[in-house]
């Protein structure tokens, strides 16, 4: 029934708590959803090769991180969400989507179940009010808080073959990290500190997300550093991660997902628990399916160097049928990769295009993800 | 070889002769980041003042060679076109674009304006 701003520390941006630590590392810094984050601290290329190779470590501490509690918090989220948490078991994860009334995304978002009665909902940098105000408008009459716990925390990811090694290097007390499973999490303790160890990511690779007080990251930050030493542990920005989860199949939102597109047409209908649990924001417009004429989510590949990128035009032989939501020149596989929206008519077509600045780049239809890294 | 000259469209440029030497700044490569593709023009294009005369591309943005003033095209760094990696490691050397013949005077700042406009 309430919403409470956790900060209370008045206007100004928020602020990473690594921030200090990104500028004597170098790292390039742009403004995301207000906040200073590294894109790259050297080359974005070779960010990009550590994590596939190796391991990256990526400051995330701009991600929202809102806290549902209370005895009725599984049936607010279940209202609330288009996915079925109620159903997730202690320390389990489960992606899903915050739906607007008429079936559009409002946010695309993770919920930990840290509890009986406690949920870890964590959304988008970019969505973090939008995603606070939706939920706070619909927990009415639910016997829940939700609390925006985001510039209290930090949270940085260890991605790549070699994080398992590199977490459990660093002196954490929790239950073996080996054992557990893509999608779950652990309680663990650093340095006297609650940091809640996730096995979950956003680059195709093995990896952990580890969340820690805010005051607390720099401390865990440098110990990972120290022990990804000796596993080629490299700093990463957001310019690789981009490209990790594009080559991953894997939506952003802003580009492939945003208010304008209904589950379905991305792929992402089977979030959607339609048949295992009643009302929840979003259920008719989500039952109505989208418009016949809907543009869907497709995966593109190409010969040679040129990147498609958003926005760029997609033809189906002289007629435009939709356009480029992610593209780039796809660093592991070596080719162009895009994703695109394109007319339902076309997205079985063999005839596509590219409009790359005039020139018309064949592209071929190609199953997410582009890259899968072998089990 | 003549001093350094810079384009507030960030590139540089060396004259010797009548042929100029130009690529992309310094600070261009690292506002880019990692070049994956460098596009030039053919030798002989003939161009306007403002024209785009090539692409460098990285893996999250598109930089255009915008030529300073009408000219033709002498040579291209075809090093470059093989291995674009050059343009980062050697953005105001090795990572050169193109030589170009000016049919007019382009307009240029000095190093001190150039530092001035990417401080």
């Amino acid at each position: 029934m309430t919403a409470t701003d956790a900060t209370a520390t008045g206007g100004g941006a928020p602020t990473t708590p690594l921030l200090a630590v990104h500028e004597a590392a170098g790292a390039q810094l742009i403004d995301f959803a207000g906040w200073q984050m590294p894109v790259r601290y050297g080359s974005d290329l070779a960010e990009h090769e550590a994590v596939r190779e190796r391991a990256g470590l990526f400051d995330l501490s701009h991600m929202a991180e809102l806290r549902v509690s209370g005895a009725g918090a599984a049936e607010f989220l279940d209202f609330a969400l288009a996915g079925r948490l109620s159903a997730i078991e202690l320390w389990q994860a489960k992606y899903s989507l915050l739906l607007a009334e008429h079936g559009g995304i409002i946010d695309d978002l993770i919920v930990y179940r840290t509890g009986e009665t406690d949920y870890l909902v964590v959304a988008n940098a970019s969505n973090r009010h939008a995603a606070l105000d939706a939920l706070t408008a619909r927990i009415a009459g639910f016997d829940a808080q939700i609390v925006d716990e985001t510039e209290q925390t930090g949270l940085v990811a260890v991605q790549g073959p070699a994080a398992l090694a590199i977490v459990s290097a660093i002196g954490l007390e929790s239950e073996p990290l080996e054992p557990l499973r893509y999608y779950r999490a652990l309680p663990g303790i650093f340095e006297g500190e609650d940091v809640l160890i996730a096995r979950t990511g956003y680059t195709g690779e093995d990896g952990f997300e580890l969340y820690i007080a805010a005051h607390a990251a720099e401390d865990l930050w440098r110990a990972l550093v120290l022990a990804g030493e000796a596993h080629g542990l490299t700093l990463c920005g957001l310019a690789a991660r981009d490209t990790l989860r594009l080559e991953a199949g894997m939506p952003l939102y802003g580009n492939e997902l945003s208010l304008d597109v209904l589950p379905a047409q991305v792929g992402l209908g089977r979030v959607v628990a339609l048949k295992t649990k009643g009302d929840f924001v979003g259920r008719a417009a989500i039952e109505a399916g989208p418009a016949d004429e809907a543009p869907v989510l497709i995966g593109l590949t190409a010969d040679g160097r040129r990147a498609p990128r958003a926005g760029y035009p997609v033809l189906d032989g002289d007629r435009v049928v939709g356009a480029v939501t992610s593209g780039a020149l796809a660093p592991t596989l070596g080719h162009p990769i895009a994703m695109a929206m394109v007319e339902p008519g076309s997205a079985t077509s063999e005839s596509l295009t590219v409009d790359v600045r005039g020139t018309q780049l064949p592209a071929r239809l190609t199953q997410l993800p582009f890259y899968k890294r072998e089990a | 070889m003549s001093e350094t000259k810079y384009t507030k469209d960030h590139e540089w440029i060396r004259t010797e002769g009548d042929v100029a030497t130009v690529g992309i700044t310094d600070y261009a490569q690292a506002q880019l980041g990692d070049v994956v593709y460098v596009e030039l023009p053919g030798v002989g294009r003939t161009f306007a003042a403002g024209e785009s005369l090539g692409e460098i591309e990285s893996t999250k943005s598109v930089g255009e060679l915008i030529a300073p003033a009408a000219g033709s095209v002498v040579e291209v760094n075809d090093e470059v076109a093989g291995d674009p990696s050059l343009v980062n490691s050697g953005a105001e050397g090795d990572g050169w674009l193109v030589k170009l013949r000016f049919s007019e005077q382009p307009e240029l700042l000095d190093e001190a304006a150039y530092r001035e406009l990417t401080a």
